[in-house]
């Protein structure tokens, strides 16, 4: 059974592996063709080059950033999710809340970047930790206080006739049934988190940040370095998504049993 | 039962319930209903949509209060009879919870009031018994058909063993042949348990099959129009090809005719 699915996992992979090589050969050809200057578009066999060659900064840019990602991640998730139970607690705050999270949520946080540096300091790296925060908060509030609170009125009156209390139904019923909600937004804000650290980055904060690296390596027309800066950036931002997805797997076991797949968007359930 | 003598289930005393009281939308659900169910008792609550039949369901389950009159459960307040962990419930959605797998589902209740896990381990096994699903006890509920989830339902809502089962319509979901099944799977329950049974349906032929009596509402508000006793004896297939069970089902469809309500 195991093995079948781990089979079955690799040849479902196996397309994209080859989209993916494929796209890199394309990419490759079609520069070498055309003789398309390497400022314009470099090759990714150059940009291998300086991956290699700038490394050690490259490495250290990417670890960098990725802790600030990481970090704002973890307070944003935290926050979200704390703000949400309490929210749901008391139903005015949360009708009143939610809407509004909903809108600001629906604006560019990241443009605050600049004014964050006004408020945390330019040269440290807490501004651009808040922008982070800011960006993966209002997510994960949202989704999680819509999975706490989207519970069929029968598992309520159920958890009542059993004379059960709040933190009863909290615990039993809404926590287990958010999961799903939260997963999705765990989805979202995994990669989001390193957009927003370095965006962030562009503006200010140390200089050996992968934000820094890209700017200054532009301004200075090496581009392959800075695409190297974005595949490192890249790859950050995948294993974030890859680890919400492991997340997801392993906090979730009956979503795997009923045979739900990784592309099953829906935390909603059937009544 | 444990409750000896002469105590009655239920005892529904002059109860009104008016939603939205004193809003200016006010709907009267249900007025001056009186009613006793006596212990061991099967009875079914039955009327057209908004004779409001759940909702009296749910004042004798103390999860709605009455605006006028009271409900006692064997003595008791109802309110005291919920936090007392009398009551069993079932509704038409199983109410199964996704993330717990079938014998966790019947362990619930017993968790919720501080059961070991081997007492728990060692009731859910019973109950599974009892619904026939023993081999399904490690699956999650999804991984189910409706009428096995159903099933589990009633052996999560008969696992501590609960002095009134109150059921919402549970087969109402289901389709015929399962619905008949459940029937008898219920009745047989019900026969090796001894509980009493307050059942809500919009089925006469499941009313007439499966109770003692029929308590048949009128709408608007909800009014007790009739008691029709059904004296069909024990059960079996055969009762639903009985001269009888036609009989009784004739009875109850003609008190929903004059009620408004017919099917």
């Amino acid at each position: 059974m195991k093995l079948r699915r781990l089979v079955q996992r690799g040849t479902s992979l196996g397309p994209a592996v080859v989209v993916g090589v494929a796209g890199f050969g394309l990419w490759e050809g079609t520069v070498r063709a055309f003789g398309i200057r390497e400022f314009l578009l470099p090759k990714p066999t150059s940009i291998l080059a300086e991956l290699q060659a700038e490394w050690p900064v490259l490495r250290h840019a990417g670890w960098e950033t990725g802790r600030i990602a990481v970090s704002g991640l973890l307070v944003g998730i935290l926050a979200g999710v704390l703000l949400a139970m309490f929210t749901t607690r008391f139903r005015t705050l949360n009708e009143g809340l939610t809407p509004l999270a909903v809108a600001v949520n629906a604006t560019p946080i990241v443009a605050l970047a600049p004014i964050f540096n006004a408020w945390f300091g330019i040269t440290g790296t807490l501004s651009n930790q808040a922008v982070v925060i800011a960006v993966v908060f209002f997510p994960v509030f949202i989704n999680t206080a819509r999975g706490l609170t989207e519970v069929h009125p029968d598992e309520i009156e159920l958890m009542h006739s059993y004379a059960a209390g709040e933190w009863t139904i909290m615990r039993e019923v809404r926590v287990p049934n958010a999961l799903p909600f939260f997963a999705n937004a765990l989805r979202v804000v995994a990669p989001l988190s390193v957009i927003a650290a370095i965006v962030a980055e562009y503006f200010g904060g140390p200089q050996d940040r992968i934000g820094n690296v890209i700017t200054s390596n532009a301004g200075f027309a090496r581009y392959d370095v800075a695409w190297a800066a974005i595949a490192v950036a890249s790859a950050v931002g995948l294993a974030l998504f890859a680890a919400a997805l492991l997340v997801e797997r392993v906090s979730m076991p009956w979503r795997l049993a009923v045979g739900g797949s990784d592309s099953n968007n829906n935390p909603g359930r059937e009544t | 039962m444990s409750t000896g003598g002469d105590v009655p289930a239920v005892v529904v005393d002059g109860v009104g319930m008016v939603f939205n009281e004193g809003t200016g939308g006010e709907v009267a659900a249900l007025d001056g209903i009186d009613l006793t169910i006596r212990a061991g008792e099967f009875v079914t609550l039955i009327g057209p949509s908004g004779c409001g039949k759940s909702t009296l369901l749910r004042l004798i389950g103390d999860l709605l209060t009455p605006t006028a009159g009271g409900v006692s459960v064997f003595g008791r307040s109802a309110h005291e009879s919920r936090t007392g962990q009398d009551y069993g419930m079932v509704f038409q959605h199983a109410g199964l919870f996704d993330w717990r797998k079938v014998q966790a589902n019947i362990e619930l209740p017993l968790e919720l009031r501080g059961w070991s896990r081997s007492d728990r381990g060692a009731r859910s096994s019973e109950m599974l018994d009892l619904v026939k699903l023993d081999e399904f006890s490690d699956h999650y509920p999804r991984q189910l058909s409706g009428g096995m989830q159903q099933r589990v339902s009633i052996a999560r809502a008969l696992s501590f063993e609960p002095r009134l089962l109150l059921m919402d319509e549970p087969f109402g979901a289901l389709d015929e042949m399962t619905r008949e099944h459940m029937q008898s799977e219920l009745l047989r329950i019900w026969g090796e348990t001894g509980t009493t049974v307050v059942f809500v349906t919009h089925s006469i032929s499941e009313a007439a099959f499966l109770s003692n009596r029929v308590i048949v509402l009128s709408p608007r508000p909800g009014r007790v129009h009739s008691i029709i006793d059904v004296a069909l004896g024990e059960r079996t297939p055969d009762t639903r090809e009985d001269p009888d069970f036609f009989a009784a089902a004739t009875t109850i469809r003609e008190a929903l005719r004059s009620v408004g309500g017919a099917e």
